[in-house]
Order: C-alpha cells, then sequence, then structure tokens
C-alpha cells in the first residue's frame, strides 16, 4: 500500500504533467512474465506503477489498450486528434478526474494550437465557450457521461451542425465513452501527484 | 472471432449497413472492444471474480443506467448463469434502490470545492446482504460507487473490499469491469442514437 501521507495530491484542473500513485500494490518488475508483457503491450509500460496494477488482468489491460490506441491514433478517415482529446478532456472534466485531465488537455492543445481555450475548459468547465465546433464536441460528451446517459438525437445534431460527418460522429462517441472507463480506473485504484 | 460483435448485436448494427462500415475503419478498436467483453465475461482465469459474480456486477451496473438492450442482455447472462433466482431478485430490488443521476461527489478540498455535488451514498440493504454476501455486496456498493461518483473514490474503499474478501487482482478485475461497462453502454447507446438518425432527411436535422 503506498503512503497516503506522501502524496501531494493537485487540487485544480491543470495541464501541467501529474504523477499517479496506486491505492494498492501493483506487481513488482521484477515477477512480470511474458504473459503480462504481452498485457502491457508496449515494454516500455512495465516502468509506470498504473500499467504494473492493471497487468494483475493481462487479458483485459491488452484488449484494453489496444483499443485506446486506435480509437485516439487512427485518425485516418475521421475526426482531427485534437478533437478526439478534446472529447477526453471534456468528460475527464465533467467525471472529476484531474489526473486524466491533464494528460488529455495537454494533447488537445499539442494538436489543437488552442491552449487558452483548452485551459478555459479546466477553469471555467463544460460550459466555457468554445465555438460551435468545439462546444458541440463538449456538450456530446458531457451528454454521453451522464448517468443515465443522456445523449440523443439533437447532439447528433449539433454535430452535424457543426460540420462532423458520421464518421467523425463515431469517433466522438468512442473517444468520450472510452473516457468513462479510462476515468474510473484513474479515479479508484490510485491518485494523481503534483 | 467465433462470437457475434457484441457492440453490433446491441447497437443493432446489421452487416453491411452504413454504420457497420464506419466500425470498419476503427477494426483494431472493433476487434478488441469485443476482446475486453470476452476477457471479462469469458476469462481464462476466473479464480479471483467468478462468473456469478461478474454476470451479477454487470446486471446491476446496466440496470442502473436504465432499461436498455445492454441491461436485458447482463440480466439473461445471469440468468443462465446463476443457479438462484433469489440472487437474480435482490440485484433487482438493490437497482431500484441504487438509481438516482451522476456524476456526483466531491472535489479535493480547494478552489474546486464549490463544485461538490451532495448525492445518494448507496449500501445495500442490510436485509439482502444474507442473499448476496459480504463480497458481493461490497461489490455493488463499489460499483454504484464508480458509476456515480467515481471522484468520490478513496484508499479507504480499497480496504473496504480487500476486508470483504477482494484480493489485490480481483479489485483490477472488478474495477475492470465497471469501468468497460460504463464505456460500452455509452458506445451502444450513441451508436443506437446516430443510428435512428441516418434515416431522417437532413433538413430535419438543420431545425430540429
Amino acid at each position: 500500500m503506498s503512503a497516503a501521507s506522501t502524496v501531494n495530491p493537485p487540487v485544480v484542473f491543470t495541464q501541467d504533467e501529474l504523477g499517479w500513485v496506486s491505492w494498492i500494490d501493483p506487481l513488482p518488475e521484477a515477477e512480470l512474465t511474458e504473459r503480462h508483457f504481452a498485457g502491457l503491450v508496449d515494454r516500455s509500460r512495465a516502468k509506470s506503477e498504473y500499467f504494473r496494477l492493471l497487468v494483475r488482468d493481462p487479458e483485459v489491460l491488452e484488449a484494453r489498450t489496444k483499443t485506446d490506441k486506435d480509437i485516439f491514433y487512427n485518425t485516418a478517415d475521421g475526426l482531427p486528434r485534437a478533437e478526439r482529446e478534446l472529447a477526453a478532456a471534456a468528460t475527464s472534466r465533467y467525471n472529476g478526474c484531474i489526473y486524466c485531465a491533464s494528460v488529455h488537455a495537454r494533447f488537445a492543445s499539442t494538436y489543437s494550437k488552442r491552449r487558452d481555450d483548452v485551459q478555459r475548459l479546466l477553469d471555467e468547465g463544460i460550459k466555457a465557450d468554445l465555438g460551435e465546433r468545439w462546444n458541440a464536441v463538449v456538450k456530446a460528451s458531457v451528454a454521453l457521461a451522464a448517468t443515465p446517459i443522456a445523449f440523443g438525437p439533437d447532439n447528433i445534431d449539433e454535430l452535424r451542425r457543426a460540420g462532423l460527418d458520421d464518421a467523425e460522429i463515431v469517433d466522438v462517441i468512442n473517444g468520450a465513452s472510452f473516457f468513462n472507463w479510462a476515468n474510473r480506473l484513474m479515479l479508484s485504484l490510485g491518485e494523481p501527484t503534483k | 472471432m467465433s462470437t457475434k460483435d457484441i457492440i453490433d448485436t446491441l447497437a443493432g448494427i446489421e452487416p453491411g449497413s452504413a454504420l457497420d462500415a464506419i466500425r470498419a475503419r476503427r477494426l483494431q478498436a472493433r476487434d478488441n472492444a469485443q476482446k475486453s467483453y470476452l476477457s471479462l465475461f469469458e476469462p481464462i482465469d476466473a479464480s479471483e471474480v467468478s462468473l456469478v459474480e461478474r454476470a451479477a456486477v454487470a446486471v446491476f451496473v446496466a440496470g442502473l443506467h436504465g432499461e436498455s438492450p445492454v441491461s436485458a442482455f447482463y440480466r439473461a447472462k445471469l440468468a443462465a448463469s446463476a443457479e438462484r433466482a433469489v440472487l437474480i431478485e435482490a440485484i433487482e430490488a438493490e437497482i431500484e434502490r441504487g438509481k438516482t443521476s451522476g456524476p456526483y461527489g466531491a472535489f479535493p478540498v480547494g478552489p474546486l470545492s464549490t463544485e461538490n455535488k451532495a448525492g445518494l451514498i448507496y449500501r445495500v440493504s442490510a436485509d439482502r446482504k444474507p442473499v448476496l454476501g459480504a463480497r458481493l455486496s461490497a461489490a455493488l456498493e463499489h460499483a454504484h460507487l464508480l458509476v456515480f461518483r467515481p471522484r468520490d473514490a478513496a484508499s479507504a474503499d480499497m480496504k473496504v473490499l480487500l476486508g470483504a474478501g477482494w484480493s489485490n487482482t480481483g479489485i483490477v478485475t472488478l474495477s475492470q469491469l465497471v469501468a468497460f461497462l460504463s464505456f460500452q453502454l455509452r458506445v451502444v447507446a450513441g451508436l443506437r442514437t446516430l443510428g435512428a438518425s441516418l434515416g431522417r432527411p437532413a433538413s430535419a436535422a438543420a431545425n430540429a
């Protein structure tokens, strides 16, 4: 068990790089087998406490990692990377995952070159006015994150009016939905550190 | 893959349809969402979390999101794997007690505290604990936390699960299960909504 007393948690949403510590024991690097390395997908992830925790169930981690990579990195015929990252950041802002929001806000800034707008999403929250197209992506992401799920035909219409085609709308749905997976792991198995 | 794609099935996506073609452009994501489902519900190692526990938590999580093809699917899965009808009845009753609207919960103490939102802190009813058992009762309470107020999660919640008989590895699988279902339910809902809109004329969309 990591010592909670040593943690210095961030108390605001930020684009700074944060650390993350697990509340339960990750597997020690020395105990990783080939089955675990298959689950990690990238061998370098053995250095990460988060991935060495999730690799306790290697098959789920492997499938989750490959789902994640295709949803965010495969930008052929679809939504630009910046707006997938925006969906991830907006979902994380709404669910309250400071760690996830920091990573994906940084990516959204890098790919969009709109760092100030991304920061307004973090500072002002999901109601920040970021222009028609980004507003539609944020609103759709938030509607998907609500429980019960509030995503409806109005969200589709708004995304279309903002210029997204059906394949791009699927990318929004995938990216936002995926962060309802990621947020819950990051929020419930450990905590961010400054 | 031997099993039909579960997201396509639940979202009503037919082979050769427009959404089938769009999903085919993200084949690795589609195949691995399916593998995620299979590795959670047909695991090669169920020693840390039983198949009945997995199905029971899935019924609870899907049910908390409201009635849908997904909730019906997992209810049928639990019915097929649980020998006791009383277990299914208990989960159904707990879904009704646990239903609310999220996300809510508290942020770390500081400027974000003004955004704190109070809500139901769900606990399994004392009457049903003997039916569900300590392990599953703790799992349902943890699942409710993850579904509705994930930002409230704390290290103490890990200790509760460990105290109820969950191992470190079992906690990881349980967390993946609830988190994966949170994803799957939303992809299915999103694709269903998009699919239903494809038949509508563009002018209707513009005037909506």
